[in-house]
């Protein structure tokens, strides 16, 4: 069991609010990602419900219980930290046996855990060593050890991933996916990268400077989002804006159109521009397209296209799919 | 040229250096050298190296005030005043430095101040405090008193070596289920071995040679060896060959401490400034 409650949840270092008001129901069992720029308070958020940092005001809940006042110990969540912060001078196996130490379970129980956590993880052969003798990745996996050889009401990653090189950090990605489906428990995952959090994700909180800005699945937040914000930090490559004259035609102050949701054409179309710079990805291309009278934009198209830097080309967005915003940012849904 | 003139700099450093390990240790090799003499033969420098050696000077200071004695108050008390002063440091350095609050350092400010005020001047209320508690000739006063003195020196110095420890471990711990006590004694004084254990070292030495609180809070049954030197230090008579081997016998022991641990007790002293 582990569901996650927040409950107006106020953090302030001094006069400065972090987290100005949040609140958030997780499911038993999901899998959300806290997404948003950096220093929006994301770790923040997941050390308020570590225990690891002190509300200002508000409550938080797990399993219904409050919890608000308890320390870290008495939280039973486990945490994977970006660091990893393993104990350097225990060894593996006591690393991953340390929560279990700490639990008063008996060696020989320790030890049996240890080596089922180990050889799901593939650190059985590693045992013996200290963390400065493992790369990067086995650190990674220790850390993840460590975190379920217990059973936690929950498990809270802040940016495990971002010390690791792309090629690991794909595989790790399938792996810690491929965990919460073993153990369906709640698990919380920070990240900067959308693309993690799309990709992993049951649910998403996104955070703009200390907000929660929507909170829903990656398939909503990519095809309804609440606001401008939103809309811009969800997908890849980012929407493109367009707010004066043209965003009027469509009744709003501002309008957004995805990359992926444009036509190229070197013959017409709705909007002229000319080729900046065309990246040639193979099974894409990246254009980015100086468009007259509105600015840059850019447009996906699939496959190779024989388009080069000063070409003129049009654009056209597809009506069905141009996102509509009020002058405060807020989605404006029937058209 | 440049590589001549780093030279001719190098062979000046050196020198210089030696000049001044020799004049620092002048006066200990000495005092061993005069301690080899009878009384009479010490004080005639005319002819020092003409005089014959001997090691009676010795022999009479261990009958006339038991050594051995003296030599375990001294262990005692320096080393019991160093791991209570690890006792209270520990958690006070980990507060300081894990839970600081925005008086912090004024705090460890204020303590490094207490060490520029004169011992002397607190003798008397401290001496009747004792006296009235019955600390006096007491290995636990001077324990507890010693303790006090390079208290600020352990925090300061345990403080620098727990400023190297990433909070993130620390808080691994208490993830883990770790208690404070648990999250102390598991984590964070394992890793920080090399720091405290270079603190230990200092701290006995400092407590080894400490006295002014020595002198003054004892008499017969705690007296360390400083008290067995000074009671050959005398206005009167000649003393000078037994006070040398008094002095010789008392410093002997943690000379040697300090030469096993140098290399301990250097990168404890430098540590934080040499990352
Ligand atoms: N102990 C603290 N004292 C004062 N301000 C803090 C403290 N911890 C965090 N902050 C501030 O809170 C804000 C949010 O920090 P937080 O670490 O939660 O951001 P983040 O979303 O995790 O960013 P990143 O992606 O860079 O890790 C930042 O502006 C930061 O400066
Ligand atoms: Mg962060």
């Amino acid at each position: 069991m582990g569901s996650i409650q927040l409950q107006h949840v106020n953090k302030s270092f001094g006069a400065h609010a972090v987290i100005p008001d949040a609140s958030l129901t997780i499911e038993d069992g999901e899998f959300v990602v806290f997404v948003g720029p950096s220093g929006c308070g994301k770790s923040t958020l997941l050390r308020l419900i570590a225990g690891l940092e002190d509300t200002t005001s508000g409550e938080i809940l797990l399993d219904g219980r409050d919890m608000t006042a308890a320390p870290p110990a008495k939280r039973e969540l486990a945490m994977v930290f970006q660091s990893y912060a393993l104990y350097p001078h225990m060894t593996v196996a006591q690393n991953i046996g340390f929560p279990l130490k700490m639990a008063g379970m008996d060696k020989a129980a320790i030890d049996a855990k240890v080596k089922e956590a180990a050889a799901t993880l593939n650190l059985s052969s590693y045992l013996d060593r200290r963390p400065r003798n493992l790369s990067g990745g086995q650190r990674q996996r220790v850390a993840i050890g460590r975190a379920i050889v217990r059973q936690p009401k929950a498990f809270l990653f802040d940016e495990p991933l971002s010390n690791l090189d792309a090629a690991l950090r794909v595989n790790m990605r399938l792996e810690i996916s491929e965990l919460h489906q073993q153990l369906k428990t709640t698990m919380i995952y920070v990240t900067h990268d959308q693309v993690e959090a799309m990709t992993m994700a049951d649910r998403i909180v996104v955070l703009n400077a200390g907000n929660i800005e929507q909170f829903g699945t990656p398939m909503e937040l990519y095809r309804t989002p609440a606001n401008r914000f939103v809309a811009g930090f969800i997908g890849s490559p980012k929407m493109n804006f367009v707010d004066g004259a043209e965003a009027a035609k469509h009744g709003a102050a501002a309008i957004g159109v995805r990359p992926e949701h444009m036509q190229v054409s070197t013959s017409a179309g709705a909007w002229k521009g000319t080729v900046g710079v065309a990246e040639h990805l193979g099974s894409d291309t990246f254009l980015h397209v100086n468009v007259d009278g509105l600015g840059l934009m850019t447009v996906r198209t699939e496959g190779e296209k024989q388009l080069h830097h000063g070409d003129t080309v049009w654009l056209t967005p597809d009506p069905a799919r141009i996102y509509r915003f009020d002058k405060d940012g807020r989605s404006l849904r029937a058209n | 040229m440049a590589r001549a003139a780093s030279t001719q700099r190098k062979v000046t450093v050196t020198i210089v250096a030696w000049v001044v390990a020799l004049v620092i240790f002048f006066p200990i090799l000495w005092t061993v050298l005069t301690s080899f003499k009878s009384e009479g033969d010490a004080i005639n420098i005319s002819h020092f190296f003409q005089t014959p050696w001997s090691i009676e000077s010795y022999f009479e200071v261990q009958s006339r005030s038991d050594y051995f004695r003296h030599f375990f108050n001294s262990v005692i008390i320096s080393v019991g005043s160093t791991l209570l002063a690890l006792l209270f440091s520990i958690p006070a350095a980990w507060s300081m430095a894990f839970a600081p609050t925005s008086r912090t350092r004024d705090i460890m400010m204020w303590m490094l101040s207490t060490k520029m005020m004169p011992a002397v001047g607190v003798l008397v209320p401290i001496y009747l405090i004792f006296k009235t508690l019955g600390l006096l000739d007491n290995a636990w006063g001077l324990m507890i008193v010693l303790m006090l003195m390079n208290l600020p020196i352990v925090i300061w110095m345990l403080y620098t070596y727990f400023k190297e420890i990433p909070v993130d471990i620390l808080e691994a711990a208490r993830m883990d289920g770790a208690t404070l006590g648990k999250e102390l004694v598991y984590v964070l004084v394992p890793m920080a071995v090399p720091g405290i254990a270079s603190t230990l070292l200092l701290n006995i030495i400092l407590a080894w040679n400490e006295a002014f609180w020595t002198l003054n809070l004892t008499a017969a049954n705690a007296a360390p060896l400083t008290a067995f030197i000074a009671s050959y230090s005398s206005p009167e008579g000649l003393f000078w060959a037994k006070l040398s081997a008094a002095s010789t016998l008392a410093i002997a022991p943690i000379l040697v401490l300090g030469w096993i641990s140098q290399k301990q007790l250097v990168r404890g002293l430098t540590f934080g400034a040499v990352k």
